[in-house]
């Protein structure tokens, strides 16, 4: 076990990035032209960072799976953005979101990376209105903010519900003008295969191009990966369906050590699981659980409908177990206690796997207020239910149109049934201060990165640090590197590590076309992501961690004897593509389960059931836990562990209470 | 629930790769249920084919939450088939009925060749934004975000012009494959934007070419596109990159 450098600049930790900005080497632009650069994803995080670089003079060559780089999975976000702006003078501040986060984080993030975050957010909001990003506005035409879980202030800037569709977009329109100006070569439908590494420095990758099949090498100074989460691990996620660990997994095996992997985040509220074909998991937003009681019967296996059964009879448990929260705690806490309720047998719908968001008691609520302003007097129920029904509706229209069409029924009439699901994931390959990974030339942005939200995310941050590292920290950080590589020519293509990196990747596809199993690669990720989610998902323990580990290791032999993939690998082969991303899948999910046994303790969103309080909530093992476990991939798939020691030395380390 | 009760013919179009002539395929298929999504039904559909050592079908998709564009089906003549406002990965089975045909194609547009099944080539899209859909302004040249205050109902359109999510419904169900929705929705926003002022006419004019360079016919104002649309793009935008286009004439070469 060694210990890890992270690169912290000495210094006060105000004054850390200032003084980092203002002594990093620079980079003359002759030299710029003729440094290339590789960024890999073109969601947030890649796409900002790849037009950023190219701005600059650096050559850029910007890789994504799918057909265009407007569809990666950021646009799917909807709540929004976090900065602390402190435009509503509520007294956010810089400080303020840096504690929140690492507050939020249960402790576990770095304390150096988390402040910068904070830092620069503001830039971001600025840069994204000046190129056209319609945020919401007040009447006065100023910016508009709204609540989020885990703050006290209001500092989220929001486009409706699709923040993350318009930061992307206006992202996407940064790169694709210097592509237009030829300062940035797009690949699109590309998949990165492997990671080049000459002299243990990173030079370049292998694509394969998903069109004809092809495998192409690419040069590149210093390779960029901001290839997004890897939620997909238990095949039914609020990710993509192409969302996937591949390229950070290519990476790991190349030598950069992946960070926290068993830190996954569930989301309490979505749509539950309607039958064994479901392919993923659609998020309602967090802002419901403002108007929204959560219940259960208080009756085991009832299976009357909501309406038939009275308010005494109602167990609203999240009011119950935490007065003073209520049905806003955050995220971790309320999917527990969902999960908790259904595994006791309390659970609702057809499948049991369900509770009740129920907008009954709000509705009338908002009805007689309405009925008050018109006058009405002592109004009966059912003007209210009518009245208030309008209320809901403004507000949160869209989000109940949506759950109708899912699952054909109406909310506004029964209760909503939801049920918690795999949303995101805080770990990632571990990176230094510099978002640099343990390979050097080799980078990790946004979600694909561990270092921001240590082992629990709060809501509006993913789309902040993923903007903040791809728009105002990698392209300063990078330079660091660089600087030190203006002397190097680019590498032809033909050196040998080229070609053996190459024939790495085509013998993984051969390999696979080749095995002419029986059963199909969804039948594969099904089966891993039911382990997965039955013994490293919201709660877990060291007998189930130890059996999974077990039954993946079983699984990725019989996958690798027993797969079935369809057609060749010089075409477009869909099939061919799922069964590298399950493979890569499969070594993760077991490493994810040694990360959740060895780490001892309960902390955001990694709950051992063995580490608990009386109450039932999670608890910290500050004393031999607060560190990064950073695990180095050895030859037969084994890990190694490393620790990052994590020192707090301006926040006071306390336990979280919400009751 | 996990089984259900349709039988379904489906016709589909396959077709090996752009160089190769394809034609549509009749499958059956059994007890689906009312409750998935249509992409899940054609899930079942490859499962079935894959287990026959049959090559499945291959279709765009990604988020399977309406947002990401990805999704891009012909179904019985209409583009991300019978309901309004819903692309294809947000329809569900229950809105077709038990014994049910239903003729699955690509889109189809000169400007948009098909790469294998259902899959069309669509980076037309991104070349016209490449040309001008964008304000030039590099990381680190904002002011402070409130220095510029923009009335609510101007950005309130220009954020009903961003909701575009780039599918190309609009060209695959005009009449004469053309982009002008698409490409005015982007126009629009810019150009309802204070931000958007200083390229707003030499914008409109390299997005139109570059529109026409790739081969999207014109608009004859039939509305199919505004009809088809899954999220609501309004014909207005048209109007408006028109009026700029026009107006772009009569400024002066210096002023573009």
């Amino acid at each position: 076990m060694s210990e890890l450098n992270s690169n912290i600049p000495e210094g006060e930790l105000t004054q850390k990035w200032t003084k980092f900005k203002s002594s990093v080497p620079l980079v003359n632009p002759s030299n710029k032209r003729s440094i290339e650069v590789i960024v890999v994803g073109s969601g947030l995080a890649g796409a900002s960072a790849a037009a950023t670089l190219a701005e600059m003079g650096y050559k850029v060559k910007c890789f994504c799976f799918q057909d265009s780089p407007r569809r990666a999975h950021s646009i799917a976000a909807q709540g929004g953005i976090n900065a602390a702006k402190n435009y509503q003078n509520d007294g956010d501040s810089t400080y303020r979101l840096f504690y929140d986060t690492i507050k939020g984080g249960d402790y576990r993030s770095r304390e150096a990376n988390v402040h910068r975050l904070a830092e620069v957010s503001a830039n971001i909001i600025d840069q994204c209105v000046a190129q056209g990003v319609p945020l919401a506005r007040e009447y006065g035409g100023l910016l508009d903010n709204r609540s989020f879980g885990g703050t006290q202030v209001q500092r989220t800037f929001y486009a409706a519900g699709q923040t993350g569709q318009q930061l992307l977009l206006g992202a996407y329109s940064a790169l694709e003008r210097q592509i237009g100006m030829g300062k940035v070569e797009m690949y699109t439908r590309h998949e990165m295969l492997e990671v080049v590494k000459i002299d243990g420095k990173a030079r370049g990758i292998i694509a394969r191009n998903l069109i004809t099949g092809e495998l192409e090498r690419h040069f590149g100074h210093a390779v960029v990966l901001g290839t997004g989460g890897y939620g997909n691990v238990f095949y039914l996620s609020t990710n993509a369906m192409g969302s996937n660990v591949t390229a950070a997994w290519k990476a790991h095996k190349q030598g950069a050590y992946f960070a926290n992997p068993c830190y996954t985040q569930i989301h309490p509220t979505c749509i539950p699981v309607s039958g064994d074909h479901q392919s993923k998991l659609t998020l309602m937003s967090e802002s419901l659980r403002n108007d929204g009681r959560i219940w259960v019967p208080k009756k085991k296996d009832d299976t009357r409908k909501a309406s038939e059964i009275p308010e005494d009879e109602r167990d609203y448990y999240l009011e119950r177990r935490y007065p003073a929260f209520g049905n806003l705690v955050p995220r971790d806490v309320a999917s527990r206690a969902a999960k908790e309720r259904c595994d006791a047998g309390y659970g609702v719908g057809a499948s049991k796997l369900a509770v009740y968001l129920d907008f009954k008691a709000n509705t009338e609520r908002y009805g007689r207020i309405e009925a008050s302003k018109s006058g009405i007097h002592n109004p009966d129920k059912e003007t209210c239910m009518r009245l208030g029904t309008e209320v809901i509706k403004e507000k949160y229209g869209n989000l109940f149109d949506m759950y109708a069409q899912i699952t054909g029924e109406n909310p506004y009439e029964t209760p909503m049934r939801i049920y918690p699901a795999v949303h995101y994931t805080m770990g990632g390959l571990w990176v230094d201060y510099n978002l640099m990974t343990t390979v050097p030339g080799l980078y990790c942005a946004g979600e694909a990165n561990f270092s921001d939200h240590g082992a629990n995310r709060l809501g509006a941050s993913a789309l902040m640090q993923g903007l903040a590292d791809g728009y105002f920290v990698l392209p300063y950080t990078i330079g660091q590197y660089l600087s030190k590589e203006i002397s190097v020519k680019a590498i032809p293509t033909d050196h040998p590590a080229f070609a053996e990196a190459e024939a790495k990747a085509k013998g993984i596809l051969d390999t696979l076309i080749n095995i002419r199993g029986t059963k199909s690669v969804d039948h594969f990720h099904k089966r891993l992501g039911h382990i997965m989610w039955e013994k490293c998902g919201m709660a877990r323990n060291e007998k189930g961690l130890n059996e999974a580990i077990l039954e993946i290791r079983a699984l990725r032999e019989e996958f690798w004897r027993d797969v079935r993939v369809p057609g060749t690998s010089d075409e477009l082969n869909t099939e061919l593509e799922k069964a590298g991303r399950v493979a890569d899948f499969i070594e993760l999910g077991e490493l994810m389960c040694i990360d959740a046994l060895n780490r001892n303790e309960s902390c955001g969103g990694h709950f051992r059931e063995e580490y608990q309080t009386e109450e039932g909530e999670a608890m910290r093992d500050d004393e031999n836990y607060a560190y990064v476990a950073a695990w180095e991939f050895k030859e037969g798939v084994n890990f190694e562990l490393h620790k990052e020691e994590l020192k707090f030395e301006n926040i006071k380390v306390a336990q979280r209470s919400y009751k | 629930m996990s089984t259900g009760n349709m039988n379904l013919t489906l016709k589909v179009w396959r077709q090996k790769n752009n160089k190769t002539k394809g034609a549509l395929v009749d499958y059956k298929l059994s007890d689906i249920s009312p409750d998935m999504s249509f992409l899940e039904m054609f899930d079942v559909l490859n499962e079935q084919l894959i287990n026959k050592s049959e090559e499945p079908i291959v279709f765009d998709h990604d988020c399977r939450e309406g947002i990401c564009g990805s999704c891009s089906m012909f179904i019985n003549g209409r583009p991300h088939g019978p309901k309004d406002l819903v692309t294809t990965c947000q329809l569900h089975m229950r809105s077709f009925k038990d014994g049910d045909t239903i003729v699955v194609e690509p889109w189809r547009a000169k400007a948009f060749p098909v790469i294998k099944d259902l899959t069309v080539d669509r980076t037309a899209f991104d070349r016209v934004i490449a040309a001008g859909g964008f304000i030039s302004v590099n990381t680190g040249n904002a002011q402070d975000a409130n220095a510029l205050p923009i009335p609510k109902n101007q950005a309130d359109a220009a954020f009903e012009a961003a909701a575009c999510i780039g599918c190309g419904a609009c060209v695959a169900t005009c009449k004469n494959a053309s982009a002008m929705l698409f490409v005015s929705a982007k126009i629009s926003q810019l150009a309802l934007l204070p931000q958007g002022q200083p390229e707003r006419y030499r914008r409109v004019q390299s997005m139109v070419a570059q529109m026409d360079a790739e081969g999207f016919g014109n608009c004859t104002n039939t509305g199919a596109c505004e009809a088809e649309c899954p999220k609501g793009i309004s014909l207005e935008n048209i109007a408006r990159m028109n009026r700029d286009f026009y107006a772009a004439k009569f400024v002066s070469e210096e002023d573009i």
